[in-house]
């Protein structure tokens, strides 16, 4: 079966797909993540703080995020940043964002929704005596956020956290939208230029499925690591 | 030290839990809070610090008022120890941090100020081999005299101890009890709810009682365990003093 097939092409391109196309994607994959954290973070403290309308502009947002296809918003926002950009800034022509900007931006506010939930949830399953502790003894709300619940919604979620992280390095594939050269891109390039396609293609499903169940197989091992600290 | 001046609490319009409760706390005083469970006896303390609000009436700690909207609550509670039922130590720091964060972070102390306190009150309560663990290696009884210890890390003027002994298997219990003993030989102001009444013979000035949110009975400690005047705490004394 694998008679007529030149995997030669594949040994030829492993530079290219990797310096080029692998670092893009673990670049983006790592400073969405980052991003999402962050930001989803501030999100998921918002839809907990006793403000009514923080908490639904916050829900909104989440809603919203959650309910579109993260093909579509990639695709929209690189179209819509710059002219969205160039309203803010009165500039005469719309502003040049680059592909990789919009898609990082994109990502960070795709993935700060995901992130919202996931750590909304680990500050829940934090028992309600654990703030109340952190106030007897004088810490302020932010302090008691930083030292005490945060440090352990985190813990509790890091599993969660990173089986997400997984997920959306599987979806920064999507930059292919834009023609970006990330992995599955170049791989693409590769594979039409040289009219290689089954190799190609093939060759980066198992790249990428071999990534991915590595990392799960270590989310495995961290999870028996944390319920044994506990 | 502490003025508690017709508090009234609801959880909702139809549910009181505190009606009416006026007591102090002067320096120096040992100070027993008991009831039957449900009698808002915790409310009552918890109130103290603002870990809960309540809808009427003042509180003051050493001349400040809780309830005032101006107040700086951190700074307060800094100077108001407390601990807790279920000990609440922070699983994820080592003890010696658990004793070390809030006199750093709101104190401003120095690392090794800090440690250095850190380390003489874990001697006190006879912990001091356990700075490097995590709480949850610890037993509940030594869980809680490291709660005892962090909140005496602060320097407090005052302590209150929310059922200190509820959550311990019996034998951990005098253990702790132990350390409140000396720590009332001492002179600390505390505020104590507990069903312990030998550590309430013991060390207590007076008793309160507190039953479906009143407060019942305040009454020196002799004359509240000699004859209580009340039917309702004479009821409660006699059951839980007949084993």
């Amino acid at each position: 079966m694998f008679s007529n097939f030149d995997f030669e092409v594949v040994r030829r391109s492993l530079p290219y797909l990797f310096y080029e196309g692998m670092t893009f994607t673990v670049t983006l994959t790592a400073l969405s993540a980052l991003g999402g954290l962050i930001f989803g973070t501030a999100i998921a403290l918002m839809r907990l703080s006793g403000f009514k309308i923080l908490g639904r502009i916050a829900g909104v947002y989440v809603d919203f995020m959650r309910s579109l296809p993260l093909v579509l918003v990639i695709f929209w926002f690189y179209f819509l940043v710059p002219y969205i950009g160039q309203w803010v800034t009165g500039a005469s022509r719309p502003i040049s964002v680059g592909a990789f900007a919009s898609s990082l931006i994109t990502f960070i506010m795709f993935e700060a929704a995901y992130f919202s939930e996931i750590m909304r949830a680990g500050i829940q399953s934090i028992s309600r005596g654990q703030p109340a502790a952190a106030n007897a003894l004088g810490l302020t709300y932010a302090q008691t956020m930083r030292y005490v619940v945060l440090p352990q919604a985190f813990r509790n979620m890091l599993p969660v956290l990173i089986t997400q992280t997984i997920v959306l390095f599987q979806d920064t594939s999507l930059v292919y939208v834009l023609s970006i050269t990330d992995f599955l891109g170049a791989a693409s390039k590769v594979a039409q230029r040289d009219g290689r396609l089954v190799e190609m293609y093939l060759f980066a499903a198992i790249v990428y499925f071999t990534i991915s169940c590595v990392a799960s197989f270590g989310v495995r091992r961290l999870q028996a690591r944390i319920a044994i600290i506990r | 030290m502490i003025e508690i001046s017709h508090v009234d609490k609801w959880y909702s319009p139809s549910f009181q839990v505190l009606t009416d409760c006026t007591t102090s706390v002067t320096k120096g005083e040992v100070v027993v809070v008991c009831g039957p469970s449900g009698s808002g006896k915790s409310t009552l303390i918890k109130c103290v610090n603002a870990l809960e609000p309540f809808q009427k009436g003042d509180i003051s700690v050493d001349g400040t008022k809780v309830n005032d909207p101006r107040t700086n609550l951190p700074k307060l509670r800094s100077r108001v120890g407390m601990v807790f039922q279920h000990f609440e130590l922070f699983p994820h720091l080592k003890i010696i941090d658990n004793l070390c964060l809030a006199q750093q972070k709101v104190l401003d102390r120095s690392r090794d100020k800090a440690m250095a306190k850190g380390m003489q009150l874990l001697e006190r309560v006879g912990l001091k081999e356990q700075a490097q663990k995590f709480p949850a290696n610890l037993s509940g009884g030594q869980q809680q005299r490291v709660a005892i210890a962090r909140a005496l890390a602060m320097d407090p003027i005052v302590m209150l101890f929310d059922e200190p002994t509820s959550a311990l298997d019996p034998e951990m219990v005098s253990e702790v009890l132990d350390v409140m003993v000396d720590l009332a030989h001492e002179g600390m102001t505390m505020m104590v709810v507990t069903h312990e009444m030998g550590f309430a013979r013991k060390v207590a000035n007076r008793v309160i009682f507190m039953d479906r949110g009143e407060i019942v009975e305040d009454a020196p400690k002799d004359d509240f365990f000699g004859k209580p005047r009340s039917d309702r705490a004479q009821k409660f004394l006699s059951k839980i003093l007949s084993h």
